[in-house]
């Protein structure tokens, strides 16, 4: 018999600290597998969050580097700027990015520096225990917000993709999630487009948005999570490629 | 069988993932649990047409898929650049 | 030059690959000198969006084994803090120069040394130490620049120069040329892309039991190398001296002319000047404290680098402090005018008791 799927190299082959049905073992594979088809892991470079994938560099096996919360775009900054040869990428969840990162995402993307960014939107605070987080829906029930999100007072869930397309120096949003084989195949086309792009030097910045489960912090099982998803996270978080 | 997955039961965290995409009903959940604590996914392998849905979703990546030899390979999703191996299986 | 430039150009001189800053009073000459001339060099330039964006860029470059420096005054290193944390817990080498101002608070724009503390205290997080610069004139400044980064990349730690609005705008000549630096060990560990290698991490999150107390103690053998080899320190008219003044930066320069007058008055005074404050030179102020002699610490705030003087003097001797906070710069009548005081037997016996 013939293999036609097994595991890529630069996933390393050792178990995850990821609860099962974690969104981010799936994210990380297309990742590792777009930089072995790319062939570009001795020249990448890795940015690993604050939250549960501060780890991903014990199974992305690139160069990585761990950095302060929410900074990833800043540092990437900083490295691409001075090494333009080597394809940098920051790998965000949604406190990373769209709370305490607002300011370093949205300056990156308006300078349109040249990385790649992959944003994970799990709708919680995920590595803390289930607080709410920007992405949050309205009514959901999350540690902070017990009797469900509030639009007045607690606000609207931040539509990220849309918010940078804004800026002309984001070449390339696209938001994908990973709740069906079918939909993680198109995200990783667009992870491997937002990865060439940076290979052909194009001018700007590209994030691929991934709606991810989290089925510890939603208090469901992984299959009600990917059920959840597809109900209610896709309504509020519009599936497509919104610039470039 | 056209198809046939190899799942590593000791990585498996029983997410059940994979059982909710097959289209085959070819995965169940084992009544014993791993190394780790888990009831991991186990394949009955009857029916298997090697699609890799399972192989896709599952966050462990913990699931090879092969074919018969005589099948062409659908797109799965991956394409390895040493092309398909030859295994015995 | 004005300050801000000469030591803009001393770090180009000195091989900075890239320089990323954000605007603020008094040190703007610097980020708009470097946006012109690191371009001209074929180098890094970047204005940030904040202080916050430019120390995580330092981390980025210097990560990847590059020189790497940013510039501010006292508001926006209090923003630094975390990065500073962040570069010491991840070994990365770093040159910051904070051109000091008043505060706390947005405080105001003019020259202080309000930031002794934030700076030799380790601002951020954590059990770590950065090194620390305070030159007293703009020739120095420049001098400082070269062995910033050479200190930097040799122990793997941020190099804190203290500059103030003062130093930063005054004119002087100055020398600008290329000297040669220190054998410096290889960036093994940098990020370059694992190529045909096994992956580097640059990190500083060691969950394990036991791991990070022990990283926590190789920091800490580093920092006692650096205080064994590294203190730099001056002194004039010591060895006879009842009144040894403690300064640093633009204030030891007052004290200098405080310290001549007072001589020619028949007042037997000296100086100790520390370049570096931290490693701090701990060793020579031990050594000068005599019974007879009376420590006057002059600075620029409240009373910061007294307290380093009163650790090293160990009680032998009493320690006074004159000094202006926020903005106020003493003049050498007042510091002549406090030695003066502290020359006075009758005080002498009062300072020995009292804690001031």
């Amino acid at each position: 018999m013939k293999t036609v799927f097994e595991r890529t190299p630069t996933f390393k082959n050792r178990p995850t600290h990821y609860c099962p049905g974690c969104g981010h073992g799936i994210v990380h594979r297309l990742v590792a597998e777009t930089i072995d088809e790319l062939g570009i892991r001795g020249r990448t470079i890795g940015i690993a969050p604050v939250g549960c994938a501060v780890l991903a560099y014990d199974y992305l096996d690139v160069d990585m580097v761990e950095v302060a919360h929410g900074r990833a775009p800043a540092v990437a900054t900083g490295m691409k700027r001075t090494n333009p040869d080597k394809i940098i990428f920051s790998y965000q969840g949604d406190g990373d990015l769209a709370a305490i990162g607002t300011g370093e995402i949205v300056h990156a993307a308006h300078r349109g520096e040249q990385i790649t960014v992959i944003f994970i939107n799990n709708a919680v605070f995920g590595m803390t225990g289930g607080q709410m987080a920007p992405t949050t829906i309205l009514g959901q029930v999350t540690t902070t917000t017990q009797q469900g999100r509030q639009a007045v007072g607690d606000g609207h869930p931040l539509q990220v993709a849309e918010l940078l397309a804004a800026l002309p120096g984001a070449i390339y949003i696209e938001r994908c999630s990973v709740h069906s084989p079918q939909l993680i195949r198109k995200a990783k086309k667009a992870i491997t487009h937002a990865f060439g792009l940076q290979l052909e030097n194009a001018q700007g910045l590209s994030l691929v948005e991934i709606l991810s489960p989290c089925p510890t912090n939603w208090r469901m099982t992984p299959i009600k999570a990917i059920e959840w998803m597809e109900k209610e996270m896709t309504t509020v978080f519009t599936l497509g490629r919104i610039k470039g | 069988m056209t198809g046939k997955i190899i799942i590593d039961t000791q990585r498996c965290k029983g997410c059940g993932l994979c059982v909710a995409v097959c289209p085959k009903n070819n995965i169940v959940i084992s009544e014993q649990s791993n190394r780790m604590g888990y009831f991991p996914a186990e394949a009955k392998n009857t029916g298997c047409t090697g699609c890799a849905m399972c192989a896709i979703i599952c966050p462990e990546a913990a699931i090879k898929v092969l074919i018969d030899n005589n099948i062409v390979a659908v797109e799965t999703g991956r394409k390895s650049k040493a092309g398909l191996t030859e295994e015995k299986v | 030059m004005c300050g801000n430039e000469a030591l803009a150009e001393a770090a180009i001189i000195a091989g900075v690959d890239a320089y990323f800053g954000y605007p603020i009073t008094p040190q703007n000459e610097i980020t708009a000198y470097m946006s012109r001339r690191m371009p001209e060099q074929g180098r890094v330039f970047v204005q940030c969006e904040s202080e916050l964006a430019a120390i995580n860029m330092v981390f980025g470059a210097s990560a990847t084994g590059k020189r790497a420096m940013t510039t501010s005054s006292s508001p926006g290193i209090s923003l630094m803090q975390e990065g500073i944390s962040y570069l010491a817990g991840a070994e990365l080498p770093a040159v910051v120069v904070n051109v000091m101002r008043g505060g706390p608070g947005l405080g105001n724009i003019a020259p202080s040394q309000g930031d002794y503390f934030q700076a030799t205290r380790g601002g951020g997080h954590g059990d770590y130490r950065t090194i620390v610069l305070g030159p007293s004139s703009v020739q120095e400044l420049v001098d400082c620049m070269p062995l910033a980064f050479d200190l930097a990349d040799q122990y793997r730690m941020t190099v804190l120069v203290l500059a103030d609005g003062i130093l930063g705008q005054m004119m002087a000549p100055v020398v600008l040329e290329k000297k040669p630096g220190r054998n410096l060990p290889a960036k093994d560990w940098a990020l370059t892309g694992a190529d045909a290698r096994e992956q580097h991490i640059v990190r500083s999150l060691w969950l394990q039991d036991g791991v990070l107390e022990d990283l926590n103690y190789k920091l800490q053998k580093k920092y006692q190398q650096v205080q064994k080899n590294e203190v730099l320190c001056e002194q004039f008219a010591v060895d006879d001296a009842e009144i040894v003044v403690v300064a640093y930066g633009v204030a030891a320069r007052i004290v200098r002319s405080a310290v001549n007058k007072a001589r020619q008055r028949g007042i037997r005074a000296g100086w100790i000047r520390p370049l570096t404050l931290w490693p701090f030179p701990t060793e020579q102020i031990s050594d000068a404290a005599e019974e007879f002699r009376l420590f006057l610490t002059v600075e620029m705030s409240l009373g910061q680098m007294v307290e380093d003087v009163r650790l090293a003097v160990a009680g032998r001797a009493p320690v006074v402090f004159y000094g202006r906070p926020a903005g106020g710069v003493p003049t050498v009548e007042e510091i002549l005018e406090k030695i003066r005081q502290c020359s006075i037997p009758e005080n002498r016996r009062l300072h020995r008791r009292l804690p001031i």
